[in-house]
């Protein structure tokens, strides 16, 4: 498999302070990565990072092949602005296409075209005119996920997708992205839901001021941090 | 009924009433395509914060004695737009209270500045004037309908051809980041119409009021459509026919123009809210 992001060495924070440093980890095509880590572990500076929005203090985070920042599809936590948002869900799926339209002003038939495939894809094309605010949750992340994916089909990061669902969205949701994953979509996800991280994704990164671990869903388990994370969580569930 | 027309063919007979409602009806379009955006980024006060410095503004251009004041009022309130969208972004200083900082601070300078240097005997009329518009709108010269008409035609025309850029940033500015674009730069030109647009509608409504020119049909809008083309044409229609219903009725009632067509817009809200609501319960039945 081709890798797409190699991050070596990296430290990432801010001038007056280092959020977490002695990044290593590499993305191929087709994983499912899961980074984890409790709030203010730098979970979000990494985001920032991989988007190219925020450059590393130091180290390396290389793209390959051709691959770049701008062919990553983010799904951003949703803001309390967008729960009162009058806009259709097919205004906001073709939101995704802009960066391909550049200067022209107008959608042209062609990201038309991407927006519907995409949407009939991923299930909502039957409420493509409803209000947005008057969606569920679940269908709420389905459109931010096209829009994602209309912005960019190779990567997904996707950023505490299922904050504030359900369970059974949750799970549908979960679903959708795996399926996502089998088509050969990379899958970026930060989360703090280990169980379902463990169930679905093929890597994990586990950051907290620094890297505790990184490499294959069945190593983690295996693993020191693993071990501890995932009897805790136990703990709370039981 | 006749006895209306007949008063109003004999207004609209003298240039000024005609220039008034050109005018007037061309700050509505522009602040009712803007205000949709501003009333969902949570940038409402931004509006009544540049008004004021606006009105700060013009006190210094009246002391000053320059006989073509927008030369200083444009700058100023332009430079206070930006000013209040950096500090939005700086956490020392949150959005909402360098917003209130500046409005108060513009207003209490301007106050002083026209108390201590008097340009008229009556400053309270020269002050009241400029808070909510008075007369100021009957004294328009062609000039002055020229500088609206072209302002309103680069606005239009900026807003027609940014529309989905505008529409992405304000829905999701971390999402439009990510895709590359340049959000930061669409918040800004954002603030400058918007500056340009009260600086012009000063004349209106004057600096109290302009505010509501902004939200009013926005927030109207909003009760009763569900997609952001359809609020953003709404809102425009809503805007339009309220300041022509508000320069009309002020002409036959003979009452404060500004406060007519705000008053106009606040009937508009409650009509739509009430529409919405009866739209809503339907529905759930």
């Amino acid at each position: 498999m081709s890798e797409q992001i190699i991050c070596s060495e990296a430290a990432l924070g801010y001038e007056d302070g280092i959020v977490t440093e002695g990044l290593n980890f590499s993305v191929s095509q087709g994983d499912y990565l899961c980074i984890l880590g409790e709030n203010g572990s730098g979970k979000s500076t990494l985001i920032k990072a991989l988007l190219g929005l925020k450059p590393q203090v130091s180290g390396e985070i290389r793209f390959c092949g051709g691959f770049s920042a701008k062919d990553i599809g983010y799904l951003p936590q949703q803001t309390p602005v967008q729960r009162d948002f009058p806009a259709s869900v097919r205004e906001i799926v073709l939101s995704g296409c802009l960066s391909k339209t550049g200067f022209f002003p107008f959608y042209r038939s062609s990201e038309k075209k991407i927006a519907e495939d995409t949407m009939k894809q991923l299930g909502i094309d039957d409420i493509e005119k409803r209000c947005y605010r008057e969606l569920s949750g679940g269908q709420q992340q389905r459109v931010l996920l096209a829009r994602a994916l209309c912005a960019a089909s190779k990567m997904l990061l996707l950023d505490e997708p299922v904050t504030g669902l359900d369970p059974i969205a949750q799970t549908e949701l979960y679903e959708l992205i795996a399926k996502l994953n089998s088509r050969g979509i990379t899958i970026i996800m930060v989360s703090h839901d280990i169980s379902s991280a463990v169930k679905y994704a093929s890597h994990i990164l586990h950051i907290s001021k620094k890297q505790l671990f990184f490499g294959t869903k069945a190593d983690y388990i295996e693993s020191s941090a693993g071990r501890r994370f995932l009897i805790n969580e136990e703990g709370n569930n039981g | 009924m006749g006895e209306i027309i007949s008063t109003l063919q004999y207004y609209f007979s003298y240039p000024f009433v005609r220039y008034a409602l050109i005018v007037g009806l061309l700050v509505a379009l522009c602040s009712s395509l803007l205000g949709v955006s501003l009333v969902l980024k949570r940038f409402s006060f931004i509006g009544d914060g540049l008004s004021h410095v606006a009105f700060g503004a013009m006190a210094v251009a009246a002391v000053t004695g320059i006989t073509n004041r927008m030369i200083i009022i444009l700058p100023l309130t332009v430079l206070s737009a930006v000013l209040i969208l950096r500090t939005g972004r700086n956490t020392k200083l949150r959005g909402d209270a360098s917003v209130a900082m500046i409005s108060v601070g513009a207003l209490a300078i301007g106050y002083m500045l026209m108390n201590i240097f008097p340009v008229s005997a009556n400053i309270s009329a020269d002050v009241c004037g400029s808070l909510f518009g008075s007369t100021s709108i009957l004294t328009l010269k062609e000039g002055d309908v020229w500088l609206c008409l072209a302002m309103s035609v680069i606005v239009l025309a900026v807003y027609a051809l940014f529309y989905n850029k505008i529409f992405s940033v304000t829905f999701d500015e971390s999402f439009s980041k990510a895709t590359g674009i340049n959000s930061d730069g669409y918040n800004l030109m954002i603030a400058v119409i918007t500056a340009i647009i009260i600086v012009i509608a000063m004349n209106l409504v004057g600096s109290l009021l302009i505010s509501a020119l902004i939200i009013f049909p926005a927030l109207s809008a909003m009760r009763v459509f569900k997609s952001f083309r359809s609020v953003t044409i709404c809102s425009a229609i809503i805007s339009v026919i309220c300041a022509g219903t508000g320069i009309i009725l002020s002409i036959l009632c003979s009452t404060p123009v500004g406060a007519t067509i705000v008053t106009a817009d606040l009937g508009a809200f409650i009509i739509f809210s009430i529409v919405g609501t009866v739209m809503s319960r339907n529905k759930a039945k």
